[in-house]
């Protein structure tokens, strides 16, 4: 699949193991740990696909996805929201924002490469 | 008003009449002090061979509490219909039940009255793991180092063509990951094994662990502690070590001890005395063994960074402290000494003469941050008319209902 999906997520070697995966599935991955930084780069122009982790330095993922769905132009974005289990409240706060899809930390490549696929609107 | 609030009032009148001490006839009866007081206050209901054996070492005629045990019986069945809203239960009918079947009307009331004494220790522990922020960071570290760890394990086992330097990465990923892993697991298992023991030997967080060690030590705060389980536990520790020896520098004994016994426990007189700061009092006068003086201190968010408690006076092990501590007065007020009498909660209320003082320092100079921090001195105080401030310990265990303050319900049922 080709496309273009931005990572924010600041744990550094789930971030790298998602960019290999999906980098050899075809995708341009750019990765961010900071949620601030996250949100800044989405400004510059928006992915195909963004994923976000809930838990982040600088801005939450809650707050990211609150201030996507808020603007016109990207209220549409598709955003896959990976969250930890135990996160069931925050979970149906981000349901209520808006996010796309949702993925439970520890998760199989598998899954997020169909995650993503299903999100870019391809087979899985 | 139920025939069991009779019951224990009558029980304390009687022991004071014959001039015993309720320790003794604690002994007596087989139970502890804080039962017995528990009973004489009417706050727990009696077991009917615990109160022949009272009334048997009080040398009172049992017949003179039939009344009362059968009303209690009657009381509680009733709450525990109560407690089963559109049971059905015949609440008409409860006397005739509770005379007819008494074995079975006790065994529903037992029954209730275990529910109940479960339903507050579920509430409790709910408690626990919702404030507990050490429990969920630690759960949270080690499922980001899981989730880690699969994912890259995968990769290396499912792709075959993989370059050797994304191999060479990945390995070292995981190596570090499983030695996180390691570490994050092992501070969980110390954890929740502390967990499994008698209630008060819980230690829930390295905070805990350090104030546990130093009250062993009675606060002497000399000498390196061992066995503390987890490196931020030794870390914590050390701190305060350093800043009790930098203390014990600035304020050395016999003049420091001579000074409070001239000015009295007067932190900002005895601060300019010794040209220190004030907290430097704080800490001096209460963290030395033998010292009947609590201290909490506190930073700019108001979270308690150090509890050293007062016998009465129960200090939060989880969630935030009374907002009406003049701790949080004085941390909105720096730099002013604040003073006031306080009272606890509850038929054995203490009261207490607390003083706080709050220091601003500025580590960044005048490009900040600011940062706070504040210092409660807790002193036992005689009673007198002076009128005292009600506070509590933190809303979740505090039983005044009124409470313009309140933040939360209080699991407590009084």
């Amino acid at each position: 699949m080709a496309g273009r999906v931005l990572l924010i997520e600041d744990e550094s070697n789930i971030a790298e193991a998602i960019r290999f995966i999906l980098s050899r599935d075809g995708c341009e991955v750019e990765v961010e740990h900071d949620g601030r930084a996250g949100f800044a780069r989405l400004a510059e122009g928006l992915p195909d696909v963004l994923i976000l982790d809930l838990m982040l330095p600088g801005m939450s993922g809650l707050e990211i996805l609150t201030a996507l769905r808020a603007d016109p132009r990207s209220a549409d974005l598709p955003v896959l929201m990976l969250t930890a289990k135990g996160q069931g409240r925050d979970r149906e706060a981000a349901e209520r924002a808006g996010v796309s899809a949702f993925m439970s930390k520890p998760f199989a490549n598998a899954e997020m490469r169909a995650r993503v696929r299903a999100l870019m609107g391809l087979d899985a | 008003m139920p025939m069991q609030t009779l019951t224990g009032t009558r029980l304390r009148e009687r022991r004071q009449a014959l001039g015993l001490r309720q320790s003794d006839l604690a002994e007596r009866a087989g139970i502890s002090g804080s039962y017995l007081n528990l009973i004489e206050h009417n706050r727990r209901r009696i077991a009917p061979d615990l109160l022949a054996r009272l009334a048997g070492v009080l040398g009172l005629d049992m017949a003179a509490f039939e009344g009362s045990a059968a009303g209690a019986l009657v009381e509680e069945l009733r709450a525990a219909a109560a407690g089963v809203p559109g049971g059905g239960a015949e609440l008409d009918r409860v006397e005739d039940f509770a005379g007819r079947f008494p074995g079975w009307a006790a065994t529903l009331a037992a029954l209730h009255s275990r529910a109940e004494g479960l339903g507050r220790a579920v509430e409790a522990l709910n408690d626990r793991m919702s404030h507990d922020p050490h429990l969920s960071a630690s759960l949270h570290e080690v499922l980001s180092a899981v989730s880690s760890v699969r994912s890259t394990a995968a990769i290396l086992a499912d792709t075959e063509d993989i370059e050797p330097e994304w191999r060479e990465r990945f390995h070292r990923n995981l190596h570090e990951d499983s030695e996180r892993l390691a570490a994050g697991a092992e501070a969980l298992v110390a954890y929740l094994d502390a967990g499994g023991q008698a209630e008060e030997q819980v230690i829930a967080s390295p905070q805990e662990e350090v104030e546990a060690w130093a009250a062993a030590e009675d606060w002497a705060l000399e000498t390196a502690p061992e066995g503390l389980a987890s490196g931020a536990a030794r870390a914590l520790a050390a701190a305060m070590l350093a800043r009790a020896r930098a203390d014990r520098m600035a304020l050395p004994d016999p003049a420091f001890s001579q000074a409070v016994q001239e000015l009295g426990p007067d932190p900002a007189a005895l601060a300019a005395r010794f040209g220190v700061e004030v907290l430097a009092v704080f800490r001096r006068l209460t963290l030395r063994p033998g010292a009947a003086a609590g201290l909490v201190i506190c930073d700019g968010s108001g979270t308690l960074t150090l509890r050293k408690p007062l016998a009465g006076f129960a200090l939060p092990r989880f969630g935030a402290a009374c907002p009406l501590w003049p701790l949080f007065t004085a941390l909105a007020r720096p730099v002013t000494p604040i003073e006031a009498v306080i009272e606890t909660p509850g038929p054995q209320g203490r009261r207490f003469r607390a003083r706080a003082f709050c220091l601003p320092r500025h580590p960044g100079g005048f490009r900040g941050p600011e940062l706070r921090e504040a210092a409660m001195l807790i002193l036992p105080e005689p009673p007198g008319a002076e009128t005292a401030l009600p506070v509590g310990s933190t809303c979740r265990i505090c039983p005044r209902a009124d409470c313009a303050a309140r933040r939360e319900p209080s699991i407590l049922t009084v």
